[in-house]
């Protein structure tokens, strides 16, 4: 590479998944001015997910990167604006507007179009490809005046079309030319389970149907509005059509360019993704590696990769092929391919299991001596995908005989063979969406990641389609182990057992106090500030006695032991319970007549309520008179349990709500108040999806849709961020409280002790597609337990504040002082603002800082 | 010679807890195990910086019987009223004892 005096100007034709990798890698270098163009009218959003956006209905949830994060990178971006040529002699671009720029370096990351084959009828209206956001926002017109769709193609995007179709509310065919779905990946065996699985769906296929014209129905009385014709004489009605007949290289800028191109079309590129011309690269689907093509966008993130650092005159960084594995959901239907799936190989074996029962079918390739993986199937159950995939591509001996792989319950001792990660070599790529091998997890783990969580966000394995995130686990406790710092799951040093064990044995053995708990599965004889509060949130989700009854009164931390929130100078904070933030003006002024009376700061929570601070130990109970004869409950604002459940006003004033989201928030709240779990519970209800509730950043977040409500998971605000997952869409009343009835207890059974759902669900093995299969399709048989033991919470809810001021021995702890009426006369308040506020200390200065051991608000 | 002073019946301090005792100028936090043994430690938690400690959980560590602070979860030791984070703290410790069903504590 040349000296470089000046910036070197890179212009990036195309913002799509593998041109934005590239921005992505070179804009943390100041040696280059970035400019990209993008023919469409948004940056780079995520195609892979591109269905998320019929459940999700926003556009936003797809995107990679926003104009923000552009422009605080430096980068200059074009949108809507095409590029209609090269000059390659004076090394400038010309757009469609007329203007032109130079550049010092182009790349090509024009990616793909869709092939519609030249059928006649294709150019009618109602008839779509499947590519980009505005594809998908034509299907979702035409779906609306449209009963019946069918997509043209079975391979793994039509498939993605025809679960879109059917998201949708169409009737839905799917019409493959092949004998067979997914012919490219799945053998005979496979293609025929997966074609069982998704008609028992409901989703029609047709296969070996050559499509030969689009009719306008000929009965002009028919329901529908086409008729598509087959070269086999049969027929097949439809009001709508989706073309996903495969891609071709988007090279219409590199032929007029006259750069190298492919015989049946494809910018030729060399190792480094150098195009013919030295100056020009090209990378993802419109580049041609070695007569191939890459159309997934693994291959693709690693070409940017190479091209990248080649720009920065790295000669040595190549592009050296690509697994083309695949592991994916669809239509709810595990399928993996690895390798040569169907035995292509010269003095290849295979051995194949087929279980009807259960409808999992998978297929092992190996070699002619049966040493080594070449390919494999799966179907119905792809829980093998990550271990198989690592056999195939790092040539490791199989245990023998071979088809053991296939039944790892029959080998010996009913464990899997072993393929422990330690057999993989440093160089073993773990996580294929994020290019991270085996090596970077462990200089991770070595730089001091040490929980599941941490690895995941500081190497970004896992976090793609999460795929691999079993194996970044086993990495993780393997290193561990070998750093001599075995994960010790023990909740402290008085129980030897993690919080989920002590919760089973609570629930088996029927353990009702913590002195029972701790004789039975403990050691010593009083506990400690970890144990007992994680023991009294067991006994208060399965037995719901009051918290501060004589046996557990010892068991409440700080918080709970007062049922109110202690502030920095010993007093008190008051929340009362305002369900969905909705509440009459009588209440306020309820609120506002008792601040006035005991003098408390008033501030309005995150949380759509209000808090009262200052109050002091003996004033919590007459405030509390008070407020329980006005009609509130207590809010649990100082429980590990449910806080709010923030709502918009929905459809019942808004314009644009689409279904009573205050309602629902209250009918929550109140369902599940009380609810003691591992750490506290946020939840929001949003009546549209302009999102005005936040619901995505909580624990639970519910968003209205036309048909119901889409129910979010795991989100989380605060320290760590987390965006919700999307856990089911358009749910009725009934089954969206079913489903938080069965999650949120699930959570309760399974959580470590003070761990949100956000840590929860990005450590639980299988994730998201794990907890869908416990819940929706109960795969282990646990709802039915869950909802009974929600519904004995429910029923046998009572408001904590309310019982204690029923009872006097409870209430003689609620004074400063056992042998005087006195309060605390070191707590004093200075003026602030027109409101009280703790005085300064003066016996610490400023600077002291306070060790914090543990914060657990 | 010291003074017994009455503060409280006995079972005004449920077990496993404690409360908080005047004793002419000075707060003590009085604690009852769940076997019955009694402590009593200065009531102001002085990392904390406010009169709580009766208000804190009673936790063995490693052996050793302690008050969890509510404030910031420091230890101090029932018997010596040392802190355990921090070896230049310690709480003043009064003589307790159960006389009649009375708890006292001595001036």
């Amino acid at each position: 590479m040349s000296e470089l005096t000046a910036k070197q100007r890179i212009v990036v034709v195309g913002n799509g998944m593998v041109g934005h990798k590239l921005i992505d890698a070179l804009s943390a270098q100041d040696q280059f001015e970035i400019i990209t163009f993008s023919e469409e009218s948004r940056l780079a959003y995520d195609r892979v997910q591109l269905t998320k956006f019929f459940e999700t209905g926003d556009a936003n949830t797809l995107a990679l990167t926003d104009e923000t994060q552009y422009q605080q990178a430096g980068v200059q971006y074009q949108l809507n604006a095409r590029v209609t040529g090269i000059d390659r002699q004076g090394k400038t671009v010309q757009l469609e507007s007329g203007d032109s720029l130079s550049y010092d370096k182009l790349v090509l990351a024009t990616g793909s179009f869709p092939f519609i084959p030249p059928v006649p009828g294709k150019d009618q209206p109602h008839i779509h490809p499947y590519r980009t956001i505005e594809d998908l926002e034509a299907i979702q017109d035409s779906a609306q005046q449209s009963k019946v769709g069918v997509v043209i193609g079975g391979g793994l995007l039509g498939l993605e079309a025809a679960n879109a179709l059917k998201t949708l509310g169409l009737e839905t065919h799917v019409v493959e030319f092949a004998p067979r779905l997914m012919a490219v990946q799945l053998d005979g065996g496979g293609g025929a389970l997966l074609r069982e699985k998704i008609e028992a769906l409901g989703v029609r296929v047709h296969t070996e149907k050559n499509t030969q014209n689009i009719a306008p129905h000929p009965d002009s009385d028919a329901p529908t509005r086409y008729q598509l014709q087959f070269a086999d004489g049969t027929t097949l009605d439809t009001d709508m059509l989706v073309f996903s007949a495969g891609i071709r290289p988007q090279d219409a800028l590199a032929r007029q360019a006259d750069l190298a191109i492919g015989e049946r079309g494809g910018i030729v590129i060399d190792d480094h993704c150098v195009t013919s011309d030295p100056e020009i690269y090209a990378i993802g689907e419109c580049a041609l590696w070695q007569g191939r093509i890459f159309g997934l966008v693994a291959p693709g993130y690693t070409m940017a990769k190479v091209a990248a650092q080649h720009l920065q005159g790295q000669q040595d960084s190549a592009f050296t092929g690509a697994d083309m594995s695949t592991k994916l959901k669809l239509l709810g239907v595990e399928v993996a391919s690895i390798g040569d799936a169907h035995g292509n190989s010269e003095g290849s074996l295979s051995y194949s299991f087929t279980d009807e029962a259960t409808g999992v079918y998978k297929k092992l390739v190996v070699d002619e001596d049966g040493t080594k993986l070449l390919g494999a199937v799966l179907v119905g159950d792809s829980s093998d995908y990550g271990n198989w995939l690592q056999l195939c591509l790092n040539d490791i001996p199989l245990p023998q005989p071979p088809e053991a792989l296939l039944f790892p319950a029959a080998a010996e001792g009913g464990a899997a063979p072993a393929m422990g990660v330690d057999m993989l070599p440093d160089s073993a790529q773990i996580c294929s969406c994020h290019d991270v091998t085996k090596g970077d997890l462990i200089a991770s783990i070595e730089e001091g990641c040490h929980d599941l969580a941490e690895l995941k966000a500081c190497t970004k394995a896992g976090t793609g389609c999460g795929g691999c995130s079993a194996l970044v686990g086993d990495v993780l406790n393997s290193q561990l182990a070998k750093m001599g710092l075995e994960v010790n799951t023990d909740l402290c040093e008085h129980f030897g057992h993690s919080r989920t064990e002590l919760y089973e044995m609570v629930r088996v053995k029927e353990l009702r106090t913590f002195d029972a708990v701790l004789r039975a599965c403990g050691k010593g004889e009083h506990g400690c500030e970890i144990c007992k509060p994680a023991v009294g949130s067991m006994l208060a989700s399965h037995w719901n006695d009051h918290i501060l009854d004589p046996a557990h009164l010892q068991l409440q931390d700080t918080n709970d032991n007062f049922l109110a929130n202690m502030q920095k100078d010993g007093t008190y904070s008051i929340v009362p319970r305002v369900p969905g933030g909705e509440i009459t003006p009588d209440k306020l002024i309820v609120l506002g007549e008792i601040a006035k009376e005991y003098n408390l700061y008033t501030k309005i929570t995150g949380g759509q309520r209000i808090d009262l601070f200052g109050a002091q130990l003996h004033q919590l109970p007459p405030i509390w008179q008070k407020l329980v004869e006005a009609g509130f409950e207590t809010g649990h604002a100082y429980g590990k349990a449910l806080r709010t459940v923030k709502s918009c006003v929905g459809s019942t004033w808004c314009r644009y709500g689409v279904q009573d989201s205050t309602g629902m928030a209250i009918a929550i709240e109140e369902r599940y108040r009380g609810v003691r779990s591992p750490h506290k519970v946020k939840m929001a209800v949003s009546g549209c999806t302009r999102e005005c509730a936040e619901a995505q950043s909580k624990d639970f977040g519910v968003i209205a849709t036309e048909n119901g409500w889409n129910l979010y998971v795991c989100g989380n605000g605060g320290m760590r961020p987390r965006h919700a997952d999307l856990f089911a869409t358009d749910l009725d009343d009934a089954t969206l409280i079913q489903y938080i009835d069965r999650i949120l207890m699930f959570y309760v059974h399974t959580a470590d002790r003070l761990q949100r759902t956000s840590v929860w669900m990005e450590n639980l093995e299988g994730g998201l597609a794990h907890l869908q299969q416990v819940v929706i399709e109960d795969s282990l048989g646990l709802c039915a337990e869950l909802e009974a033991q929600m519904a004995h919470l429910v029923d046998t809810y009572e408001c904590e504040w309310k019982k204690t001021l029923e009872d006097p021995q409870k209430l003689k702890r609620f004074s400063h002082f056992i042998n005087s009426d006195q309060p605390d006369a070191a707590v004093q308040f200075i003026p602030e603002r027109g409101q009280i506020r703790p005085a300064p200390k003066t016996e610490f200065s400023q600077e002291q800082r306070i060790d914090v051991l543990e914060v657990s608000s | 010679m010291s003074q017994w002073i009455d503060i409280c019946p006995q079972d005004d301090v449920v077990p496993g807890s404690g409360v908080c005792a005047q004793l002419g100028d000075a707060q003590v936090a009085v604690f009852r195990t769940g076997q019955d043994q009694f402590y009593a430690v200065g009531n102001h938690d002085p990392l904390g910086g406010a009169n709580v400690l009766s208000r804190g959980l009673i936790a063995e560590v490693k052996g050793t019987l302690t008050v969890a602070s509510p404030l910031y979860k420091h230890h101090y030791c029932l018997r010596t009223g040392q802190c355990l984070q921090d070896e230049q703290v310690q709480l003043p410790v009064y003589p307790v004892r159960v006389q009649d069903g009375l708890v006292q504590l001595a001036c």
